[in-house]
């Protein structure tokens, strides 16, 4: 591979053009959560959170306030590494998805905040998220000191899928991460990375809900959790890994009806206020999803909603390979049950979050410790199945892209 | 075989049925026809069952339910046993996409051919003409794999006294082919056929640039399928007209909109450049939003009704184009029914999340 033939093809959001790898791989690491990177964010996450045009991209506000000196502080008191030394890996190759703008600043981050060198490549797509990090972040590297600490460990490139730069990369990297796709990961891991080399995937996954009908009926604000199931699903057009395809309905039959009820109503009101728009060509996957799922299941129904932004499928029992009728932009499998157990043949090594309503924090813990469940990763409440957070996917991302030196 | 024998289709005069007599007679055949799927589809039953179709809860045609063309590329759907499958036809998919596959038996195939004989017999007469065939003799040799351009090119040979290959199995233009038989049918009307993007991409576009001349001025084409390629090229129907009248004088065309899941009842352009449905067929435009039925005037997605799918469940398909009905019963042409339009394709999806490119798993090409 010619270095110089390889870097004519990448183009350099923030970093300037080495010429030879050595400057990348000399660099040392840092220590994991150093006073100096958290400066760095906290510095970035101020001006973000300035800036007038921020008012326009919610999901960059949310990474700016993810970067607030407070919340860095929380997230060192939560992974406390005071007993071990750990230091950044090395050199960290992202390959990141190229349809959520805002994702390559949250893997950005990790990579940061645990001490390492970062080659973060963005979507070819021009995102206005995608630009206004990183001239935030260009701004905030004016600054003398932290041009001398960062100039050479924060690479933000753009290249073509064909580019032989994915190989060049893979070839250098000390982690390599690659939010996913199945199909992505697949073709990124004919590049091989070194025998040393550690590689952390974001595959496809899949995630559900659970409802507890009863307490959902007797729910105070209605409102509020339509909202939030809206941020957990429409807002990503049910197409993000952690966006719920089915919910489990906990209660009577009686008990569930009357909650589903009120709760698709009032969904259907959030999706007037927030002018969710439905793309034609959905209405048409929608409804080839349901009529495969019909002929493979034979027991569904479609509810009888008659606008095509929500498509309420109802199962008639539990189906354990359900995860292959997955839609988006609002195709929700719905199944009645009466117990957590009844999810465990299910919830197989794909699936990802569960978002809850209705149950506490203590009895899903102790179901999970109890049954140890094939997949399942993440057990948020509604509403909070997209905040980032640095154990993702099942990855505790402070230790993997990190090394830990024993001094005994 | 009561039930089959009740799915026989009269003989009408085509085009002539107004919007009560045609409803009538059109959602009549559809629910025996429905009845029929129901009884010899296990697939299509279910379907019907799962959005809880009822026949007594059919007053119109708008109320009967339709099912995704995309179905059969993920499904074989047939409502006979397979030994009574006499062919097998293939959507012309490309390379590694998914085709569709239409399970067709005697009875299917036949009617297909009459229907499809008698709508393009209305517009180019019933004599038997010399015929061009846009294409190249090789997409009809084989015999294993019947493909829409391969059914098309069979289907209307039917109109043919002799016919002639206008391109070569290399696809280029067989220039002495064209020239010999144009010689030896002068005076005469030449029925010309072939598929949109294979006209223009092999016989238009090499005749601008070769020095060739001929005069088909005297000739009628007939031509369908492929619009998308075309539209994505920007060629719409009247500049793909004009260009063929510059480069060889042809000055009746007339475009066609079928699908390989519908054969037989293809919708033709008239004169006013209208498509039309014949009594054997019918447009129904729909809102995606809530799959209501559009007014006419308004986009929207296409749904099409046939009376001749038998031997599969394709009597009602939606489709994965968009148009326009522009009125019914008064199109200046004299033709009764629907006319309508097509806008083009509907756009693949832009999501976001951090799932793979969109449109792989359920095979839309």
């Amino acid at each position: 591979m010619h270095m110089e033939k390889v870097l004519e093809e990448i183009e350099f959001l923030i970093g300037d053009k080495f010429e030879l790898v050595e400057e990348l791989l000399d660099q040392p690491s840092h220590e994991v959560f150093s006073d100096d990177t958290f400066n760095f964010l906290s510095d970035i996450s101020k001006l973000l959170l300035n800036s007038t045009r921020i008012k326009n991209y919610p999901d960059v506000a949310t990474f700016a306030f993810y970067c607030r000196k407070a919340n860095l502080n929380g997230i060192k008191r939560t992974h406390d590494t005071d007993s071990v030394y750990r230091i950044g890996r090395g050199l960290l190759f992202h390959i990141t998805p190229g349809n959520v703008p805002v994702n390559f600043a949250y893997s950005l981050f990790a990579g940061l905040v645990t001490g390492n060198i970062n080659i973060v490549r963005v979507p070819s797509k021009n995102f206005e998220q995608v630009s206004l990090i990183i001239n935030t972040i260009k701004t905030v590297l004016l600054n003398e000191r932290y041009k001398s600490i960062f100039s050479k460990r924060l690479y933000i490139v753009r290249y073509n899928r064909d580019s032989s730069a994915t190989a060049f990369f893979s070839a250098l990297c000390d982690v390599r991460l690659i939010w996913g796709g199945d199909n992505t990961i697949n073709e990124i891991r004919k590049s091989p990375i070194p025998p040393k080399s550690t590689e952390v995937t974001f595959s496809d996954r899949y995630s559900i809900s659970i409802i507890n009908a009863k307490s959902y009926s007797k729910h105070s604000d209605k409102e509020k959790v339509a909202v939030d199931f809206y941020n957990d699903t429409y807002l990503s057009d049910q197409n993000a890994c952690t966006s719920p395809q089915t919910i489990y309905w906990f209660g009577s039959k009686l008990e569930v009806e009357c909650a589903q009820k009120e709760f698709w109503e009032m969904l259907q009101l959030t999706l007037q206020e927030k002018q969710f728009v439905l793309q034609p060509i959905l209405s048409v996957d929608k409804l080839t999803t349901f009529f495969a799922q019909a002929i493979y299941y034979r027991d569904i129904e479609k509810d009888s909603q008659v606008s095509n932004e929500i498509w309420r499928v109802k199962n008639g029992s539990v189906h354990r390979d359900i995860d292959l009728f997955k839609c988006s932009s609002g195709y929700f499998n719905e199944v009645i049950v009466s117990s957590l157990d009844e999810l465990l043949p299910v919830v197989n090594r794909k699936y990802q979050t569960i978002g809850y309503l209705g149950f506490t924090k203590n009895e899903l813990e102790n179901w999970v410790r109890r049954s140890n469940p094939l997949g399942i990763d993440r057990i948020v409440p509604i509403g909070r199945t997209m905040d980032f957070g640095l154990i993702w996917d099942g990855h505790d991302l402070t230790s993997n892209l990190s090394r830990t030196i024993v001094i005994s | 075989m009561e039930n089959i024998e009740k799915l026989s289709l009269p003989e009408i005069p085509l085009y002539t049925y107004d919007r009560k007599t045609k409803q009538r007679f059109f959602l009549e055949h559809m629910l025996d026809l429905f009845d029929h799927h129901v009884h010899q589809s296990a697939e299509f039953n279910i379907m019907m069952s799962s959005v809880n179709y009822r026949k007594q809860n059919i007053q119109s045609i708008e109320d009967l339910p339709f099912i995704p063309v995309r179905l059969f590329k993920m499904f074989e759907l047939a409502s006979v046993s397979r030994d009574q499958v006499v062919k097998t036809m293939t959507s012309s998919g490309t390379t590694g996409q998914a085709m569709s596959k239409i399970f067709l038996d005697k009875q299917t195939s036949s009617l297909q051919t009459r229907i499809l004989s008698r709508i393009v017999s209305s517009f180019v007469g019933s004599t038997r003409v010399p015929m061009i065939i846009i294409d190249c003799e090789s997409t009809v040799k084989n015999r294993n794999q019947f493909s829409a351009r391969a059914a098309g090119i069979t289907g209307f040979s039917l109109f043919a006294s002799k016919r002639v290959f206008a391109l070569n199995d290399d696809m280029s233009l067989n220039v002495e082919g064209i020239k010999q038989f144009l010689a030896e049918n002068k005076g005469k009307t030449i029925f010309m056929f072939g598929f949109t993007f294979i006209i223009y991409q092999h016989f238009y576009l090499e005749l601008l640039k070769s020095s060739q001349k001929f005069d088909l001025s005297n000739s009628v084409l007939i031509h369908g399928g492929g619009w998308k390629k075309l539209i994505s090229e920007a060629v719409g129907n009247s500049t793909f007209k004009a260009h063929l009248k510059l480069v060889c004088g042809l000055n009746r065309i007339h475009d066609y909109y079928g699908m390989v899941e519908q054969t037989g009842t293809i919708h033709m352009e008239c004169e006013f450049d209208h498509l039309h449905t014949s009594e054997y067929s019918d447009i129904i435009v729909r809102d995606s939003k809530d799959f209501s039925v559009s007014k006419n005037g308004e986009e929207g997605i296409i749904q099409l009704l046939s009376l001749l799918p038998i031997s599969y469940p394709g009597q009602s398909i939606l489709t994965e184009d968009i148009g326009t009905v522009l009125g019914e019963d008064d199109c200046k042409c004299g033709r009764k029914g629907k006319y309508f339009k097509i806008n083009g394709r509907i756009k693949n999806a832009e999501l976001r999340g951090c799932s793979d490119a969109y449109g792989e798993s359920f095979g839309r090409n």
